[in-house]
């Protein structure tokens, strides 16, 4: 092909560029702002504590010593393990914490990762197709959003032995649509780019094209969404556990502790607001958390993260 | 010569919840012989773009295609989506208008070069990435080895056209169809790629379809020319003879029309395109 002539463009060579890229860029963007920078390093502690701790304080957590029954916090009398106090049958409440944060974290990730997935290809399928499948998908979707989904979750774990692997399923299955709506929504947008077009033209099939082609481009989304639903799902276990349908005994999770509590709540606030202190801090971490993972993945938002000259006001 | 691509009465219909449409396409036909250009001319609206969509087979509903196209024998009107498939890219290649957005943007143009090649035609994935480069080199890529890892917003317009070209031209195909491939490109580009889409038709052998509304475009790619108007193919033929000796009236006032003289589009009706000025035809030659 040597009579095919140079291009007649001129050709811009990028200089080397000492600037980050990549995931450099996204850790230096994380030490610009406080907040994501606090709720990353909560999250993250409560994940080693989550994998690290609970085999080894497993027994010493569910030891019941009725003689320490509603032990007052902050004291060292009884040992580390007692720092935060006793609950009503005398467990250690630090290692009672410790045991419900490798319970709430499980079943929250575990219910939004399943659900992410599922509602992610779901809503591809659903978009990219289109007609009489994206028209069932749809309706169901419908369906489920009409169903207030703790009322949902009350009636299956009521049928249904409550447990772990219970929970988790009725738990994803309720927030599929989440990312069914999200994911088709953005699948109906893509659909019509020319570059899905261009792959058609090469004859590629409409799996390839979904596989490759759409999805790369909708997971930013769907992590996002599912960064925020992290917290709702947390809250919404805690809540199933509060009522007594989630996990049982020996199992543990912050909604049962806080539901254990409730009734000492006038002379022993601990038992309660320890764990309901640990909701709310984990729940807002991931809320936080995920507003800034948005902002950090989208180049129009990149002025957030410069830093005023000269002591100026500074952005977010 | 043999005939490569045979259409047939050509019918494109889009419907509508109110009954169908006015037809994109009514009744085209056209034939093209192997390594011929053919550039197909109009206006907006024309029916040219549905056209060249129609020959690939992408025409989705609510579009619905009639007649026949035969492509090296094959029929592809109404075709299961196998054989399509076949033809796509190996067949028939195409390069779309929008080269801007032609790439995926999150795979470097060598991922997508090569995606094709491994799943196509069956090659490694180092043979796959080293037949890339040289498909760069082939389009004109400057430093194609490096800038095979490059991603699409590294490259300028022109260049990503280039690689469109590159991917559309990939698998070998026996006809490629461009459409409108250089008008969202400035003047001294659109120059680079017609001399580089000339050459590649030179070399390899490959037919192509140029889709254009610019009649200085046509002359530079094509041999043959096929003006539509209004969903219908108005005039047919060499392209010195069409452009010095019009003979449908539309021709004349497309081969006139230039700023100036403008008058409006309402003139145009279906069929009673009038001559007026047909003295003052534009002497392109």
């Amino acid at each position: 092909m040597s009579s095919v002539p140079a291009a007649s463009e001129l050709e811009v060579v990028p200089a080397a560029d000492p600037r980050p890229t990549g995931g450099r860029l996204t850790v230096h963007r994380l030490l610009r702002s406080p907040s994501a920078l606090l709720s990353a390093s909560w999250l993250a502690f409560l994940v080693v504590v989550a994998v690290a701790l609970p085999p080894f304080v497993e027994t010493a957590a569910n030891r019941q010593d009725l003689s320490l029954r509603l032990l007052p916090p902050f004291s060292l009398d009884e040992g580390f393990a007692f720092v935060l106090g006793a609950d009503s049958l005398g467990r250690p409440e630090l290692l009672q914490l410790v045991m419900g944060t490798r319970s709430s974290l499980l079943v929250a990730v575990t219910a939004v990762a399943a659900a992410a997935v599922v509602g992610m290809a779901l809503g591809l399928v659903s978009g990219y197709f289109g007609g009489w499948v994206d028209e069932i998908l749809m309706r169901i979707a419908d369906v489920m959003h009409t169903i207030p989904s703790l009322l949902l979750a009350l009636a299956v774990l009521y049928v249904l032995q409550p447990s772990v692997g219970n929970l988790v399923i009725v738990l994803a299955v309720t927030r599929v649509p989440v990312y069914l709506r999200t994911a088709r929504a953005e699948a109906l947008a893509l659909r019509e780019r020319v570059f899905v077009e261009s792959s058609r033209a090469v004859g590629a099939r409409d799996w390839r094209i979904i596989r490759t082609d759409l999805a790369p481009l909708v997971v930013p989304t769907i992590r996002t969404v599912a960064m925020l639903e992290l917290a709702s799902v947390l809250l919404a276990a805690a809540g199933l556990s509060f009522l007594g349908i989630g996990l049982q005994r020996p199992d543990v999770d912050w909604g049962m502790m806080v539901a254990d509590g409730r009734a000492y709540l006038a002379s022993a606030w601990w038992v309660t607001v320890l764990p309901g202190v640990a909701i709310v801090l984990t729940a807002l971490a991931a809320n936080l958390l995920s507003n800034w993972l948005r902002a950090a993945e989208d180049p129009a938002q990149a002025a957030r993260f410069v830093r005023r000259p000269r002591g100026g006001r500074r952005a977010a | 010569m043999t005939t490569l691509l045979e259409v047939e009465d050509l019918r494109v219909e889009f419907l509508t919840d109110a009954g169908p449409a006015r037809p994109a396409v009514n009744g085209v036909d056209l034939r093209l012989g192997a390594g011929e250009t053919l550039a197909l001319l109009g206006e907006s609206g024309s029916g040219k773009s549905v056209t060249s969509r129609a020959l690939m087979g992408l025409v989705d509903f609510p579009g619905v295609v009639r007649g026949s196209i035969r492509f090296d024998g094959t029929e592809l009107v109404d075709a299961p989506d196998r054989t399509l498939r076949r033809v796509r890219g190996t067949g028939i290649g195409m390069v779309f208008q929008d080269s801007l957005d032609s790439l995926n943007p999150v795979y470097t143009v060598g991922a997508q070069l090569t995606e094709a090649l491994q799943v196509r035609m069956g090659m490694t994935r180092a043979d796959a990435r080293s037949r890339s480069v040289e498909l760069l080199e082939a389009v004109g890529i400057v430093d194609a080895e490096q800038r095979v890892d490059a991603y699409p917003h590294q490259f300028s317009g022109g260049m990503r056209q280039r690689v469109c070209i590159a991917m559309a031209v990939a698998l070998r195909p026996r006809l490629l169809i461009a459409d409108e491939p250089t008008t969202a490109l400035d003047v001294t580009v659109q120059a680079g790629i017609l001399r580089l889409l000339r050459g590649l038709t030179e070399d390899t052998g490959m037919a192509m379809v140029f889709v254009t509304h610019d009649l200085a475009v046509a002359k530079q790619v094509a041999e043959r020319v096929m003006v539509m108007f209004d969903g219908r193919a108005v005039e047919e033929g060499s392209i010195g003879n069409v452009f010095a000796a019009p003979s449908h009236p539309y021709t004349r006032r497309l081969l006139s029309a230039h700023p100036g003289r403008a008058r409006h589009w309402r003139d145009l009706t279906k069929g009673e395109a009038r001559d007026d000025d047909g003295e003052e035809t534009h002497r392109a030659g």
